[in-house]
């Protein structure tokens, strides 16, 4: 059992003087899994990146990363890991395949696979044409693939990967998260954080929310938002006076109360969309005029508002 | 398309000096190429150097005497290992400077990251800081050589000499480490880096005969490892040593001074700054 665990901390605590960053973080990533830290600014999720890569000692509390102990085994961990941070990691005056290359140097490896590795990594990150100018005439989106290159030059089993596209431009966000859907799909086991609800989303199977240094919330991002409840059809109404009968349609068709704000109108159901043409037909047999009509699914917006009751992009104090 | 996780990697042959060794010389020769990657740089702290060559020359040359030596030339031979001695030890401020910056760019976290030796990250700053004093003493050599300085002593001789300033570079590069990793940001660092060797380098003989110092200052210029330096690359480029005092024991025997301070600072400035690098990375 075991050796299918990629990553497993217990009780991880980490206090900075009198700050509790940390205050007893559990988990586990399976081998070849994709874990999503989810949390806002200062939650936690840097320093438990920070713990498992060997950048910090915790307070207490124990962690293992591929059967290695962080702490007591911090140089096997390093050999097994890559870890891609919030800020690009390379060197500036160095070209991409220099910085390649003193990486791959720095773990070790043959001088000529490490070549080779480069110009396969540089090609496949679409960095060959800039490969031999110095990194700081790279645009942002190109140092982030060039620091992911350079986390995957020995070719880890285990990626970290802290805020991977905080600060990209949607465009280089789409293709970062195109690489990582290829790592994982080889194999690569990948504990990721993000403040975007959106990425864990994309990316994770498996997502832990943390907030305030604790674990709030754990699960499938599909059972993270049936723990807040499931689909719900919200109608939104023209004539104020109609609010009364689209609540008693929808009454008809759904599982639980309706809720009303304003000319919206909304109401907990089962049944996926067949349910929408059992609330068009409730609606208009009451005879009220929709100027909208849909299902929605709960987001991740509203899993993580109903776990900390603030929103996820709002700086925690 | 290609895989990326597929292959094993190669590892390679473990060197005969050690792996940290090797990743010192890997850090190294990437501090190198950000000297050639930045010229202005580089060409800046040479004109620095050769200035300070032309000004005591030319503006204080005819107004301090070398004790024994009538010759008007004779300060000319006698100030060119001073600045030698004087310029190396402003290597060390390189150092500073370079250490705090790589301690607050994120690459010193991946660095920490990989399975590389520790101390690399120093041992790669100051060698390379030592290293770039081999082109910063060519320059200076050429510019003595057009104010008039000479070798006189033979070339096994000059190398030896050119040999004790390098240890010296090296020496002061890893006391400006050390002195690197308690600032809190770079522009701290380019200040602090330069205020103690004002006192250090003038409080010598490398650019005034001793005998010219109040007797408490002699004592400490005296045994001030930059007087030893000096005077043993003078004596070995053949040049005046304007000594008329020789009771001071490290100036009696300057070679074996240099030699020893230089192995000892190693020792105690290396220690103290893994010790202190270990620290500040792992809270």
């Amino acid at each position: 059992m075991t050796s299918e665990i990629a990553v497993s901390a217990e009780g991880l605590v980490k206090h900075f003087g009198e700050v509790k960053a940390l205050d007893g973080i559990d988990l586990t990533v399976r081998k070849g899994q994709v874990v999503g830290l989810l949390g806002p600014n200062g939650a936690g999720k840097t320093t438990t990146v920070r713990i498992l890569s060997t950048l910090l000692q915790p307070t207490a509390g124990t962690a293992t990363v591929a059967g290695f102990d962080v702490v007591k085994q911090p140089d096997e961990v390093r050999r097994a890991i890559g870890l891609t941070g919030q800020y690009a990691a390379v060197d500036e005056y160095l070209t991409g395949r220099e910085n390649l290359r003193m990486f791959g140097d720095l773990y070790h490896l043959a001088p000529k696979y490490v070549k080779e590795r480069s110009a396969e990594l540089l090609e496949w990150f679409d960095l060959t044409d800039a490969a031999d100018r110095p990194a700081k005439t790279y645009s942002g989106g190109m140092r982030r693939r060039l620091d992911l290159a350079a986390s995957l030059v020995a070719s880890p089993s285990i990626l970290f990967l802290d805020e991977p596209t905080t600060g990209l431009d949607p465009r280089s966000r789409l293709g970062l998260w195109g690489v990582i859907e290829n790592l994982v799909q080889e194999g690569t086991t990948v504990l990721l954080t993000t403040q975007y609800l959106e990425e864990a989303d994309q990316l994770a199977e498996d997502i832990v929310v943390i907030d305030h240094g604790k674990v709030i919330a754990h699960g499938t991002s599909e059972q993270l938002k049936d723990q807040i409840g499931g689909d719900r059809v919200e109608v939104t109404v023209l004539d104020p006076d109609a609010v009364g009968r689209a609540a008693d349609a929808l009454r008809s068709v759904g599982n639980g109360d309706p809720l009303v704000e304003d000319l919206r109108v909304s109401a907990p159901v089962s049944g996926g969309s067949t349910v929408l043409v059992d609330a068009i037909r409730a609606l208009d047999a009451q005879g009220v005029a929709v100027s909208d009509l849909q299902l929605r699914r709960p987001t991740l917006d509203d899993v993580f508002m109903s776990l900390t009751g603030h929103v996820a992009e709002e700086e925690s104090a | 398309m290609s895989t990326l996780t597929a292959g094993v990697p190669v590892a390679m042959k473990r060197p005969i000096y050690g792996w940290t060794i090797h990743d010192g010389l890997v850090v190294a020769r990437r501090n190198l190429i950000q000297t050639v990657r930045v010229p202005e740089l580089l060409f800046f702290s040479l004109v620095q150097p050769v200035i300070f060559v032309l000004l005591f020359a030319y503006v204080f040359g005819g107004a301090i005497p070398v004790p024994g030596d009538s010759d008007p030339n004779a300060y000319r031979q006698y100030l060119m290992p001073g600045i030698f001695g004087q310029t190396v030890a402003f290597a060390a401020a390189s150092s500073t400077v370079g250490l705090a910056e790589d301690m607050h760019k994120g690459l010193i976290d991946r660095f920490r990251a990989l399975p590389m030796a520790p101390p690399a990250v120093l041992i790669g700053r100051t060698l390379a800081d030592a290293a770039r004093q081999i082109l910063v003493l060519f320059v200076l050599t050429i510019t003595g050589f057009l104010v008039g300085w000479r070798i006189d002593n033979g070339l096994l001789n000059a190398i030896y000499a050119y040999a004790l300033l390098l240890l010296f570079a090296y020496t002061v590069a890893w006391i400006g480490a050390w002195i690197g990793l308690y600032m809190p940001n770079p522009e701290t660092a380019n200040t602090a880096g330069l205020v103690w060797l004002f006192p250090m380098t003038f409080l010598s003989n490398a650019f005034v005969p001793l005998a010219s110092l109040p007797t408490w200052l002699q004592y400490i210029a005296a045994w001030n490892p930059i007087s030893a330096l000096v005077l043993a690359t003078r004596e070995l480029f053949g040049n005046p040593t304007g000594m008329a005092n020789d009771q001071y024991w490290p100036l009696q025997h300057p070679q074996l001074y240099t030699i020893a301070s230089c192995v000892a600072l190693i020792a105690i400035f290396s220690t103290l700054s893994v010790r202190r690098y270990r620290r500040t990375t792992s809270r």
